[in-house]
């Protein structure tokens, strides 16, 4: 084999990129209702909001820590924003930016809990997340909000995109320009990688950090306002529970838990992965049960993956030594 | 760095040569004294050595140096100006760059990145300016003369590609003094050799470079200067070519160095493990030796000679093509390291010796645990009668002075705690220790309480391999010298009748 084909075929997401054809060809053989314009722009369009949330995800990663209550502060977000919109009334512009002050607030309370503690990140928001989601269903009793205003529930595409494709799209082209192109990314990028380093480095931690979580509250404060958008109406405990699928899809992107690795190219893949294949699975007639055990297999896989690649390189080293 | 010419001038005394002054420095944690009145000068472009075992300050000086810590008394003088502490970043402004053990690189960045990482902290907003990261990394990379791969990730690089990263990113620093803290700990010997080679390019370039160490070796052979600390005080300052090892030994232990071993053996015994025509292809071939009760044997030769691959043949991780092992007269096969240990054959790696013990638990814990299986009873679950039983008889018969076995180990002396990791391995009844590499890294204290243990196993009958680096250390610690070269015995030496040199000579024949 050419030596360049062995090294990209070596390459994360060019893995990724070629099982993603593999199972797109061999779903379209079984079911011809697969390669469709129409179902490929239906699957992106539902899986954009699983998209915005993952590049808000992607970040929190990439600096070292994880953010499990992300979900939790869309929920929230989305009542608010729809309870201000339903009694004043607003625009888009508005609601997204009401949405990204109280999801970004909501993030910073996580970060500052994380680094004034000294707690686990997961620990942190694990109970943030059962904290804020407890506050809404006590708030709201678990009564949804129907009566959103026209302008808000229609539809609206752009060159026949649909709009949550076009925010998705926007969340994705900001992700990749703040983690390649500013300074702040670059650091988040090296607090993930050897948070002693980026200390004696200069780096201001905890400003990164409420800078990391507050972008994973912000973005999934914008997917909760598009995934009202797209359903029509704010159901407290609709985005509850689905954590874990976009944690999934962004560490089959190559995303480290152990911090300081990932790409938004990657993210990208990570989602088109686990789209084709439940979608693929829903066409075939399989039970929609059974995608959480493809999630669970997919984090399991991943992470056994990375701890095997290490322990790998350790043997490597030691025989080395030797 | 250029020297001020008003200092130049009339620069006959220290304090106007000086390019940094500590004077005075003294820092207390709490009821502890880790500096009392410390002076250390440091002069343009000079190679200054710290030298001091463990826990003698070195560190507290270079972390109050580095603005880290503030001394509690003295004063530091940078630039003709008097600080009575320094902040990390007036540290960093003057120049001074600290390059810790651990190197503080990002193993997930670029190298270039990592050598120019200030760009990020120091311009947060604004774009970040590739071009100008790369030009600068390649500007530092021709300075200092070496070439690395500008787009590889710093994870997968060797460690000693990371140190000169490492020492790149200084240079970016503007670096007028580079701190190297144990710059040399995971290198071998070749990789050191670079190392010192990059330190004299930077005393071309007017930097000065301070060396952190313990070990004696290379302080030698790099130093112009030599400060010695002891137990938070200044021994001295001296020349690097007015003192030796041994001197250098005495200062910075306060006591003399000399052969600590005193145990014997008969030779009338017969050996406990022969070895025929041993043979591993691509490790070692045709070795033969015998080791008898209480015999220490010390096995040298560079690293790659063999002499690790043959030890673990022994301990049955590296199965031989060819050849005859026999313990006790018996031949044996040792396929796994299980077999190994049956037959009561230890092996003990690098400084597992010196740092066996876990200190916050009690002496009991660390006397049995390596022998937990032992003392388990009918449901696998330790039988606490036979626990006692075990730990007080080691405590009575090695004399270790303890109020109750369950007080933490750390409460306990130097000299009982080296008394508590004998009795750990004791306690798994070895006949047979393979120790590679004891002392490795260990500073100079340690070492001779490593040597002291060494000798109370073999005073018991235990036979001992001993497999080092180190010329000196074979020549007093064992009785009997074996020398591997590219995986055969070349010689075998009498340590009473061969000379350092003698045995330098057959190491690198």
């Amino acid at each position: 084999m050419p030596k360049y084909l062995s090294a990209a075929l070596r390459r994360h997401d060019i893995q990724i990129g070629i099982i993603i054809a593999v199972m797109a060809t061999f779903f379209s053989t079984l079911s011809p209702g697969f390669l469709t314009l129409g179902n490929l722009m239906d699957l992106l369009e539902n899986y954009s909001v699983m998209a915005i949330m993952a590049t808000g995800l992607l970040v929190v990663l990439i600096s070292g820590g994880i953010d499990i209550s992300f979900e939790a502060i869309a929920a929230v977000s989305q009542f608010l924003v729809a309870t201000i919109l339903v009694r004043f009334g607003g625009n888009w512009l508005s609601a997204f930016a009401l949405a990204g002050l109280f999801g970004g607030l909501l993030g910073v309370v996580n970060a500052l809990l994380i680094y004034y503690l000294g707690a686990i990140s997961v620990i942190v928001t694990i109970s943030t997340m059962t904290f804020y989601f407890s506050i809404l269903m006590f708030v709201t009793q678990g009564r949804s909000i129907y009566d959103l205003p026209n302008w808000f529930t229609s539809n609206i595409s752009f060159l026949s995109i649909p709009f949550p494709v076009m925010v998705a799209a926007i969340a994705l082209l900001l992700t990749l320009f703040l983690l390649s192109q500013l300074p702040i990314g670059r650091q988040i990028y090296g607090l993930g990688g050897n948070p002693e380093a980026a200390k004696r480095m200069g780096c201001n931690i905890v400003g990164l950090q409420c800078f990391a979580y507050g972008y994973s509250g912000f973005m999934a404060a914008i997917a909760g306002i598009v995934q009202a958008h797209r359903v029509e109406e704010v159901v407290p405990y609709a985005l509850i529970g689905r954590e874990l699928d976009v944690l999934a899809a962004v560490v089959l992107g190559g995303a480290s838990l152990s911090g300081g690795i990932g790409t938004v190219s990657g993210t990208v893949l990570g989602i088109l992965l686990l789209a084709v294949l439940q979608n693929g699975l829903t066409l075939l007639g399989v039970s929609s049960y059974s995608f959480g055990l493809v999630t669970g297999l997919v984090i399991l896989v991943s992470v056994t993956a990375t701890a095997y690649a290490a322990k790998r390189q350790r043997m490597r080293s030691v025989r080395h030594a030797i | 760095m250029i020297v001020p010419r008003e200092l130049a001038e009339h620069g006959q005394s220290e304090a106007a040569r000086a390019f940094i002054e500590m004077l005075g420095i003294s820092k207390r944690f709490g009821g502890v004294r880790a500096l009392s009145n410390v002076d250390f000068t440091i002069r343009p472009a000079e190679i200054h050595c710290l030298a001091g075992e463990n826990g003698c300050g070195k560190s507290t000086l270079i972390k109050i140096l580095a603005g880290v810590y503030a001394p509690d008394d003295g004063k530091i003088i940078l630039d003709q100006q008097a600080h009575s502490h320094l902040s990390p970043a007036a540290s960093q402004r003057a120049g001074i760059q600290i390059i810790y053990q651990d190197l503080s690189l990002f193993p997930n960045l670029s190298v270039a990145e990592n050598i120019a990482f200030r760009h990020h902290v120091e311009t947060p907003v604004r774009l970040v300016r590739w071009r100008e990261i790369v030009r600068q990394a390649r500007e530092v990379m021709s300075r200092l003369g070496v070439d690395l791969p500008l787009e590889e990730v710093v994870g997968r690089l060797p460690i000693a590609t990371r140190q000169l990263v490492a020492i790149c990113r200084a240079l970016a620093a503007e670096a007028r003094l580079v701190v190297m803290d144990e710059p040399t700990a995971s290198l071998t010997h070749h990789e050191i050799d670079a190392l010192l080679e990059t330190v004299h390019g930077l005393k071309t370039h007017g930097i000065a470079t301070v060396f952190v160490s313990h070990k004696l070796e290379e302080v030698m052979r790099i130093a112009e200067r030599v400060t010695v600390l002891r137990d938070g005080n200044k021994v001295g300052t001296y020349p690097a070519r007015e003192i030796n090892r041994y001197r250098l030994t005495e200062l910075m232990t306060g006591q003399k160095f000399e052969s600590s071993l005193h145990s014997t053996f008969s030779s009338e015994v017969a050996p406990i493990l022969e070895i025929h025509g041993l043979t591993r292809r691509g490790h070692y071939e045709e070795v033969d030796l015998s080791l008898r009760p209480g015999e220490i044997l010390g096995i040298t030769g560079r690293l790659g000679s063999g002499r690790t691959e043959l030890a673990l043949s022994l301990f049955g991780m590296n199965p031989p093509d060819a050849g005859e092992i026999r313990i006790s007269g018996k031949p044996v096969l040792l396929r796994t390291n299980r077999v190994a240990i049956r037959h009561g054959i230890g092996y003990v790696s690098e400084d597992r010796l010196s740092l066996g013990l876990v200190m916050p638990q009690s002496i009991a814990d660390n006397i049995v645990v390596s022998v937990l299986r032992k003392l388990t009873g009918a449901l696998g679950l330790i039988d606490s009668g036979r626990r006692r039983k075990t730990v007080s008889r080691w405590i009575d018969e090695l004399h270790v002075k303890t109020r109750a076995p369950d007080r933490p180990v750390q409460e306990l002396s130097g000299g009982n705690q080296q008394r508590v990791v004998l009795a750990k391995w004791l306690a798994t009844d070895p006949r047979i220790l393979i120790l590679d590499s004891p002392t490795v890294g260990v500073d100079v204290g340690a070492k001779v309480g490593i040597y002291q243990i060494v000798d109370a196993l073999a005073a018991r009958g235990i036979a001992i391999i001993f497999i080092t680096d180190e010329v000196e250390e074979v020549l007093h610690q064992t009785h009997r010298i074996l020398v591997m070269l590219s995986g055969r015995i070349t010689a075998t030496f009498d340590p009473a009748k061969v000379t350092e040199q003698e045995l330098r000579e057959a190491i690198s024949a």
